[in-house]
């Protein structure tokens, strides 16, 4: 036992050494041997880069040009799921679309990023809004172009909204069964116009002062919420408890109303049109998708109710 | 002619959205126009043969063999999106690199703007302020056209030219929006735009603004010319003479719309007739009083203690 025991502990002694030289001769031998080959795989590899792990987590089918996979490329993603895989060969007429709900939606993303990037340089304040859009207009590196951008998209989004109401009531879109949607869609045209019309006051110069003192002016006349309006006196409206004060904050177009012109321009109506337009495309989807253009009707085919 | 008055109008930044918008609507008028008269051909010769109605394709964009109905949408819908986005950024660059944003002096309550205009898609409601009081042309008025739109799909009860464009079939329909969008909605920001200046007072274009100008008019009330004197006369007779606006109104309008649209009339129900009669007769009441101002000088047809109208 106890030779053993020496023998084994010599034996362990000089085993552990000897060990310890053959594995780190095996490990630069496998150096020697497996990093070129290792390397040789990983070059083979990244010469398909979509085979790897991180693309095939990130895109979940491939890309060859199969139907399979262009129906997948829209319905995967989640910025284009709200189209349907196929749509009918006549819909993409832009003759019959316009394009104008699109367009008026890009018009919207444009002005959400214009619009964060001028709310960095922008305060809410009588003291500094003016200066701020001075500042913006001289001093901040491409500050002019980043305000005028947002100004004309504005412009171009009203005419847009207004050209797709025009083209959806031409074609008679409204109709069975898309008469909720375009419901959301007058709803839609009435917030643009008020982004437009809050967004207006903002640079507070003489322009925007009196437009939004005219505009605000008519609150005074509503009837029965406004002092000056039929029956307003009845209800004890006066400059300061009326429907204009709560627009404005205020019996005057001041600091309050700056404020408040402000947090409606850049959350409160962003975030209502946004639920709005999600409302409004999911619903073009459910309601059938875009409406035509479809085979024309004949008077003689119409199905009279009893 | 000053040109220079114009010009300093048409190219002032906040007007060049609607000086843009002209033909830009004219286009599409256009656009909509010719695909609403091939259609209504088809509808012609088809109805005129119904065998051949039975076979024949029902699109003026007419279907060839071997083509597949569907398409995908990547890319044949992605890439007209794609570049719609890239054109509008375009114009959107080059807009904005040459025509600056306005910014005018401070905000200063003290210094009246003569004339203060409201944004230009609001112009055709501070236009009626010329016509109505600010309780109507302010505030009733755009509520009535905002539900006015909305009832549009409930009252409308036309089942043909759903998803194409056609003039035939919607006649009523069509007409209406036409005069309520373009005669009355835009006509009257183009007003309010190139022809309003100093004191609201009507330039024509061209025509220098002079901030002097006064207008020596004396505008009366409807009940004067027929000399009634008392408030509670001037009421009733106000009310009679609304009132009869719609009852007469509504009279010849059943009478037209009875003859020329006998099948939406047979189809419509009581409260969908009413309610259509109703923005009609409201909608038509506002070129009928800019008539009376206009022609007669009356400022108000109906005068009550609390309100006029």
């Amino acid at each position: 036992m106890a030779e053993d025991n020496q023998n084994g502990k010599n034996g362990n002694r000089l085993g552990l050494l000897e060990r310890v030289k053959a594995g780190v001769k095996e490990d630069v031998q496998s150096l020697k041997t497996d990093l070129p080959a290792k390397a040789k795989d990983q070059v083979e590899h990244l010469k398909d880069p979509t085979k790897t792990q991180v693309y095939t987590s990130i895109f979940r089918h491939k890309h060859d040009d199969t139907p399979r996979n262009r129906a997948l490329g829209v319905l995967s993603n989640v910025f284009l799921h709200l189209h349907p895989a196929k749509i009918n060969r006549d819909a993409v007429r832009y003759s019959y679309t316009w394009g104008m709900g699109g367009i008026t939606f890009y018009l919207f993303i444009v002005l959400t990023f214009t619009g964060v990037l001028l709310m960095f340089y922008y305060h809410p304040t009588k003291v500094q809004a003016f200066r701020d859009v001075l500042y913006l207009e001289h001093d901040v590196p491409f500050g002019k172009l980043l305000r005028n951008m947002h100004r004309w998209a504005a412009h171009l989004m009203v005419i847009a909204v207004w050209l797709h109401m025009f083209r959806v009531f031409l074609t008679g879109s409204y109709k069975k069964p898309r008469e909720f949607n375009w419901n959301i869609g007058v709803l839609l045209l009435v917030f643009t116009l008020l982004l437009s019309f809050t967004g207006y006051l903002l640079p507070d110069d003489q322009l925007g002062f009196w437009a939004v003192t005219v505009g605000t002016n008519m609150a005074r006349a509503t009837p029965l919420l406004g002092h000056e309006g039929p029956f307003g006196h009845m209800l004890g409206m006066t400059p300061y408890n009326d429907v204009r004060f709560g627009l404005l904050g205020g019996s005057i177009v001041d600091a309050n109303a700056l404020l408040r012109s402000y947090i409606w321009h850049c959350i409160g109506i962003p975030i209502v049109a946004s639920v709005l337009m999600i409302v409004h495309f999911w619903r073009v989807r459910k309601d059938g998708g875009i409406s035509g253009p479809a085979p024309v009707m004949l008077e003689s085919e119409v199905k009279e109710p009893k | 002619m000053d040109w220079r008055q114009l010009w300093e109008i048409a190219s002032a930044p906040d007007n060049v959205p609607i000086v843009g918008m002209i033909p830009l609507l004219a286009f599409y008028i256009y656009l909509a126009w010719k695909q609403a008269k091939a259609n209504d051909e088809l509808i012609g010769e088809l109805e005129a043969s119904p065998a051949m109605a039975k076979t024949h394709h029902r699109k003026s964009w007419p279907f060839r063999p071997g083509w597949s109905k569907e398409v995908h949408v990547w890319p044949f819908l992605l890439r007209i999106e794609f570049l719609a986005a890239m054109i509008v950024t375009i114009i959107l660059m080059v807009w904005s690199i040459t025509l600056s944003a306005p910014l005018e002096e401070p905000a200063n309550p003290n210094l009246t703007m003569n004339p203060a205009k409201a944004p230009w898609y609001f112009l055709g409601l501070q236009e009626m302020l010329v016509y109505f009081d600010p309780w109507i042309a302010g505030v009733v008025m755009p509520t009535l056209i905002i539900i006015g739109l909305m009832v549009i799909p409930y009252i409308d009860t036309n089942p043909l030219g759903s998803g194409y464009y056609t003039w035939k079939q919607r006649k009523f329909a069509i007409g209406t929006f036409l005069f309520g969008f373009i005669v009355l909605w835009i006509s009257m920001i183009i007003i309010g735009t190139f022809i309003r200046g100093p004191g609201w007072q009507w330039f024509w274009p061209g025509q220098t603004w002079d901030h002097n100008r006064l207008i020596y008019e004396v505008n009366r009330d409807l009940p004067d010319l027929f000399g009634i004197a008392s408030n509670w006369a001037k009421a009733v007779f106000g009310a009679i003479v609304v009132g009869g606006y719609y009852l007469v109104g509504g009279f010849v309008a059943h009478g037209l719309f009875r003859r020329y649209n006998p099948k939406d009339y047979k189809r419509m129900s009581l409260l969908q007739y009413s309610i259509m009669m109703f923005f009609l007769l409201t909608m038509v009441g506002l070129p009928a009083k800019m008539l009376l101002r206009l022609a007669w000088h009356i400022k108000y047809v109906w005068i009550t203690p609390w309100f006029n109208v």
